[in-house]
């Protein structure tokens, strides 16, 4: 049961690669530390900060920025927070083109320093570069740049700016350790830390008890998961002997056997953390309360980065998985149905962060549904994809609802500002909001040639190209269940659209005149977003299609590179598949090849898409205010989100309330201290020993301590 | 550093500084004016701390103890003044000589009557505890054991809440009466010691040799393991703890908290595995004991989450990190006892600042119901901050030392006894179950009480309090490593001491039964 040798050794031989290959630990660690020196920085102006707001408070008012002359607090955040993670995005570049040059086959690893050590273990702090990590470095700072420049428009005159953004380099900080940590336990820092930063944003403004309530909401939630991480660890420990990913991968596929229990149990406690991270069935519940958050959270966190670590995990241990059909089948039976399931409630939502929040966890599904058939590459290509379109559309959401706030806050009106109901024609007043947002929209539904197509429908084809191996049944109806949810995707997203900007304003006459396009830090993010969800597609095209129509008979630029890119790291886990599952089928379910269903699927969008809108010019939408919830039918069951927070609440959180209760005053002060109590020595010695601290005498307690000792010895002599 | 500590002889008088220098600082106390009180016990006690850190270099990272010395007390009872530090007890103690200054400096405005008892008292208290850990004779073990429970009873009894008798006497009576039979076992010992070695003896290395029947291990091992039971406390011995802990006054539940609870565990670690190695190995003995932790763990977490007194629950979280500290200690491996040890040190500061913060908030506000909060953060950030910090520590987030022990004690555990262990991971969940709400309660939300705005934020005094603490948090978190190289070659010989006795568990020798 002893390893250590082989720890060091596979230790010492990665550092030897990372010479070999040209990475010295600094460019890479570089990366990581760039926002945790911004987390630093800002945290010492967010400490400053808040013990002016906090004299303010107590003074018996509250602070104020003021209008004229910023306090450095607040001007520094803006050059510090965005600052890192350009800085960090554009290190990540030089690591890119690095990598690119030395065309690795084996991941780098790069201790820096051991961090467990036993007999038996050893964890080091260490970093892996490889193809997989490189795609999250680039998502991760890219992305993550325009949304902290995003955030300097929408959260400059928040008095708690500089906390803000110690939050969100502290999140990217993790972020980053999570997808460049070289072994299981050094992820789950990651893991846990991004889920702290979650929490602490979610309840950003946390004198508001329900947003407060949901970031509590989210860290419960998320550790149920983290319970299945921890388990799966302690199993993969037990079995390998080592916590790295390297040897752990490495040995996979001869130590486990193929569809065995142990793997299974392996990959089943890992989805359990997966489904915890990354919002699906049975713990998705926390993700649409966690719009609670400042909106470019939302985007960074709830969207694009934090919520697909569950499926980087799945991909990251492919070898696992592809190992255990059973733990595959249920990553993909889960993603289908969550796919499914969250697209339904989204269909009536007014609240437009709820819809991209239900959205969000709908294409999660999609992703689960990519890695789960097998389709790793698909798999983070939508993530990548989702990244880049979903980002821009929460946005594009922050930039309505920061306009609407203004807009209400000048006439002094209280109406929900993110109810689409009180919106309506807005694309007049916020031309690039309107048509940024369109595009992602476009994206989303899996238009050509945006990027939502291209990656879509290869998770879609993927599914029912698994219908040929084991499971078939079950694969095809996932496949036809990823089409069904994708013309709903279509149908809410262009429903959240027409609500939003078209038709007439219903904000009201004065308010209308307030509502204004967004400042050039929140719109060029957009619209650089808005590109790449264009183009971000074309990365990763099949020949079959590139060949076709979609290819338009290959004149576009567009090509198989993510592909081959990502090839070295699903290796193992396509050859055990091929092994023992064998290929991918030629053909869908119901026949056809997979330019036959992208055609069909694009179409079926565009026709969901254009229908909507035509029937769209007959609603009549009432400002909420005389609207009034839907109730009854199938509409106020979507609305209600299928009573599933209800379920939980009287199912769970009720009855474990109830549980705390009962132990604490029957079991506990009852029962257990009631035989305490009872045995009558407590009672009765509290008169005799209450006298004694009365007067104080010490000498009188060391007289029966004496006495006491006597007498047992006494006994023992006996 | 090392150098250094040569030329001051450091190895050869250290550990007998550390037991007596706190009973001279007591005396000081005593002799000096009642206004310097304060300032002299924390001066003194800092200094000793700072004493003390040459450990961290004059320790050996070898198994075995060092810096050993042993002296004839009671020559004729075969009683030894002996001394010595091994890689279980080092952070022990350096846990205690860290804790008791910043309990002291905890204590400058809070403790307003009888200045010269209570602080005589604490420095009394430091060295019952350091002679508790550096103990390598039983006898001289016990009545250091039995040494703390003087000063801590007057703490609580006098500088108490409003039922501090009650609370008092209970903590008294439960560990007082769980301690004697440890004595009759401890007297057991040495009489076997005098029939198999030909003299009876209460020194550690004497007594491992005494070859011991499994009746007579078990026997011994309740004896032993009641005593120290009670102080952990395991369930169903923990209702004096949260008692106690509600009524002590701050300082008093700092050193409770940190260092006294820990003497159990470490009396598990200590006395109960080497000395009793069969029976600890015993599967009914391992699986009671295995269970008691995880139903500690799960059990007080769960009855944690609804108390409405703040210290309170934190009292019922300290019952289910010494869960996790039980369930390290007999899963028997060394990835699961390097875990309980790392429990100990993490809890010690993590549950320590709890209760420090707690005490801020009773000076500020004079009471301790959760509900009485809220909404804190808004004019005592800095405070919250440090809540937070010390809270998700206190739950086990990676990063911090918490997570360290954790998660040690649950692999090692999960080594030899997954279903146990996987039970015991659940306590993960709770965990967030019990400390967040109390957080959100306390320090977000709405300022409902107009009392709560007046609340000021920490002072100086008091960062120089929790900034060190904090420090360890992340330190122990993020670089562990320094701390388990030091602890691994005891903690090795102790499994490995464990293991060989168990194939042919040693008979009773033919003469005297």
């Amino acid at each position: 049961m002893s390893f250590p040798l082989g720890t060091v050794v596979a230790l010492e031989g990665a550092s030897g690669a990372a010479e070999a290959t040209g990475f010295e630990p600094f460019l890479p660690g570089l990366v990581v530390l760039l926002p945790l020196l911004g987390f630093l920085a800002n945290g010492a102006l967010a400490l400053a900060a808040g013990r002016r707001s906090a004299d303010a408070v107590r003074a018996g008012g509250e602070w104020h920025l003021p209008e004229t002359e910023r306090p450095l607090t607040h001007t520094w955040p803006s050059l510090i927070g965005p600052g890192v993670l350009l800085a960090a995005f554009a290190v990540t570049l030089v690591n890119f083109v690095r990598m690119w040059g030395a065309e690795l086959h084996e991941p780098v690893v790069i201790p820096y320093w051991t961090w467990l050590v036993t007999g038996t273990l050893e964890v080091a702090v260490a970093i892996q570069l490889d193809q997989l990590s490189m795609v999250m470095m680039l998502v991760v700072t890219g992305v993550g740049s325009l949304i902290h420049v995003f955030s300097v428009g929408y959260m400059r005159d928040d008095p708690g700016y500089p906390r803000y953004f110690t939050y969100l380099n502290l999140f990217v900080f993790f972020m980053l350790v999570l997808v460049m940590g070289a072994s299981f336990p050094v992820m789950f820092v990651g893991w846990e830390g991004v889920g702290l930063c979650s929490y602490l944003l979610i309840g950003f403004w946390f004198r508001d008890r329900e947003k407060a309530d949901a970031g509590k909401k989210a860290f419960i939630v998320n550790r149920i998961g983290d319970v299945g991480f921890l388990l799966a660890m302690f199993l993969l420990f037990t079995t390998f002997g080592t916590l790295d990913f390297v040897p752990i991968l490495e040995r996979a596929p001869e130590t486990l056997v193929y569809g065995g229990a142990l793997v299974s149990a392996v990959t089943l406690f890992l989805l359990l953390g997966a489904a915890g991270k990354s919002a699906q069935i049975p713990l998705y519940v926390w993700l649409p309360d966690a719009m609670a958050g400042p909106t470019p959270v939302s985007a960074l966190i709830h969207a694009a980065t934090m919520v697909t670590a569950g499926v980087y995990m799945v991909a990251r241990s492919s070898v696992l998985f592809a190992l255990a059909p059973a733990g595959s089948l249920a990553v993909a039976g889960i993603g289908a149905l969550t796919a499914l399931f969250a697209a339904t409630i989204a269909l009536t939502q007014y609240d437009i962060k709820k819809v991209l929040a239900y959205s969000t966890v709908s294409q999660l599904g999609y992703m689960f549904l990519g890695v789960g058939v097998g389709a790793y590459t698909a798999g983070i290509f939508h993530l990548m994809t989702h990244a880049f379109f979903k980002a821009l559309l929460f946005l594009g959401s922050g930039a309505v609802i920061h306009s609407m706030h203004h807009a209400l806050h000048r006439t002094g009106r209280h109406l929900d500002a993110q109810d689409m109901r009180n919106m309506g024609g807005l694309a007049r007043r916020m031309p690039v909001t309107w048509t940024t947002m369109w595009v992602g929209t476009l994206a989303i539904a899996g238009i050509w040639p945006l990027a939502g197509f291209f990656s879509k429908d290869e998770i879609i084809w993927y599914a029912g190209a698994a219908a040929g191996g084991p499971h078939a049944s079950w694969y095809a109806l996932f496949w036809m269940i990823a089409l069904a949810a994708a013309a709903l995707t279509a149908f809410y997203m262009t429903r959240m659209m027409l609500m939003t900007f078209h038709g007439g304003n219903r904000t009201g006459e004065e308010e209308a005149r307030h509502l204004h396009e967004a400042p050039l830090t929140m719109s060029v993010p957009l619209v650089l977003l808005a590109a790449f969800s264009v183009f971000g597609g074309w990365i990763n095209v099949p020949a079959a299609l590139h060949d076709g129509w979609v290819g338009l008979f290959g004149a576009l630029p567009m090509g198989e590179g993510l592909h081959h890119w990502l090839e070295p790291v699903v290796a193992a886990a396509s050859e055990v598949r091929a092994e023992h599952v064998g290929a991918f089928h030629e053909t869908a379910p119901l026949g056809g090849g997979e330019l036959a269903w992208a055609t069909f699927s694009t179409l079926l969008a565009a026709a969901v898409v254009a229908g909507t809108a035509a029937v769209a010019s007959r609603w009549r939408i009432a400002p909420a205010a005389e609207a009034g919830e839907p109730t009854g039918g199938l509409r106020g069951l979507l609305y209600r989100k299928w009573y599933v927070d209800e379920l939980y609440d009287h199912i769970i959180v009720r009855p474990v309330v109830a549980t705390s209760r009962f132990l604490w005053r029957v079991v506990d002060a009852g029962i257990v201290d009631g035989i305490v109590n009872a045995t009558g020595s407590v009672s009765r010695a509290f008169g005799l020993v209450g006298s004694v601290v009365q007067t104080g005498v010490l000498s009188t307690y060391a007289f029966v301590l004496t006495v006491g000792v006597v007498v047992v010895l006494a006994v023992m002599a006996l | 550093m090392s150098a250094l500590l040569d030329v001051i002889g450091y190895e050869r008088w250290i550990l007998h500084a550390l037991v007596w220098l706190p009973l001279a600082g007591m005396g000081l106390v005593l002799w000096l004016p009642r206004e310097r009180a304060k300032h002299v016990a924390f001066w003194w006690s800092a200094a000793l701390f700072a004493l003390s850190l040459g450990l961290w270099w004059a320790f050996e990272a070898a198994p075995g103890f060092q810096m050993a010395s042993s002296h004839p007390w009671i020559p004729g009872w075969g009683v030894a003044y002996a001394l010595g530090v091994d890689g279980i007890s080092i952070f022990m103690v350096l846990l205690t000589t860290f804790t008791t200054p910043v309990a002291i400096l905890g204590s400058f405005n809070y403790i307003e009557k009888r200045e010269k008892a209570f602080y005589a008292l604490m420095l009394l208290l430091e060295t019952g505890v350091l002679g508790v850990f550096l103990s390598l004779d039983l006898f001289l073990f016990y009545v250091f054991f039995e040494l703390t429970l003087v000063p801590m009873y007057f703490i609580v009894g006098v500088w108490g809440g409003e039922r501090r008798i009650y609370a008092a006497v209970k903590f008294f009576l439960y560990t007082a009466l769980g301690s004697l039979l440890m004595l009759v076992a401890i007297l057991y010992l040495y009489f076997r010691a005098e029939e198999a070695l030909g003299a009876g003896s209460f020194h550690y290395a004497e007594l491992l040799r005494v070859p011991l029947t499994l009746q007579e291990q078990l026997w011994l091992f309740s004896a032993f393991a009641l005593a120290f039971a009670v102080k952990v406390p395991v369930f169903p011995l923990h209702t004096w703890l949260p008692d106690a802990h509600v009524e002590a006054p701050t300082p008093g539940s700092v050193i409770l908290a940190s260092v006294l609870l820990k003497m159990g565990t470490y009396g598990f670690v200590r006395f109960l595995l080497p000395l009793f190695p069969a029976a600890a190995q015993h599967p009914p003995v391992v699986t009671l004991m295995l269970a008691l932790g995880v139903v500690g763990i799960l059990y007080a977490a769960w009855v944690a989450a609804v108390q409405p007194d703040a210290k309170k629950l934190v009292a019922y979280t300290s019952v289910a990190h010494m869960g996790f500290v039980v369930l390290g200690i007999f899963a028997l491996t060394l990835n699961g006892l390097q875990g309980a040890l790392l429990v100990m040190v993490s809890h010690g500061i993590s549950t320590g600042a709890l209760f420090l913060l707690l005490g801020m908030l009773y000076e500020r506000r004079h009471t301790r119901l959760i509900e009485d909060f809220g909404g804190l953060a808004a004019v005592a950030p800095w405070l919250a901050t440090a809540f937070v910090i010390t809270a998700l520590a206190s739950i086990g987030l990676p990063g911090t030392s918490g997570f360290v022990g954790e998660f040690m004690a649950l692999l090692g555990a999960f080594e030899t006894h997954p279903w146990f262990a996987g039970v015991a991971t659940l306590g993960v969940i709770f965990a967030a179950y019990y400390m967040l709400p109390m957080v959100q309660r306390m320090f977000f939300n709405r300022l409902h009480e107009s009392a709560n705005r007046g609340v000021p934020d920490v002072s100086r005094r008091e960062i120089a309090m929790l900034a060190p603490m904090i420090a360890l948090m992340i330190w122990i978190g993020v670089h562990p490593a320094p701390l388990m190289r030091r602890m691994e070659p005891s903690v090795e010989s102790l499994v490995s001491h464990v293991e060989r006795s168990l194939p042919a568990a040693p008979s009773a020798p033919a003469v005297g039964d």
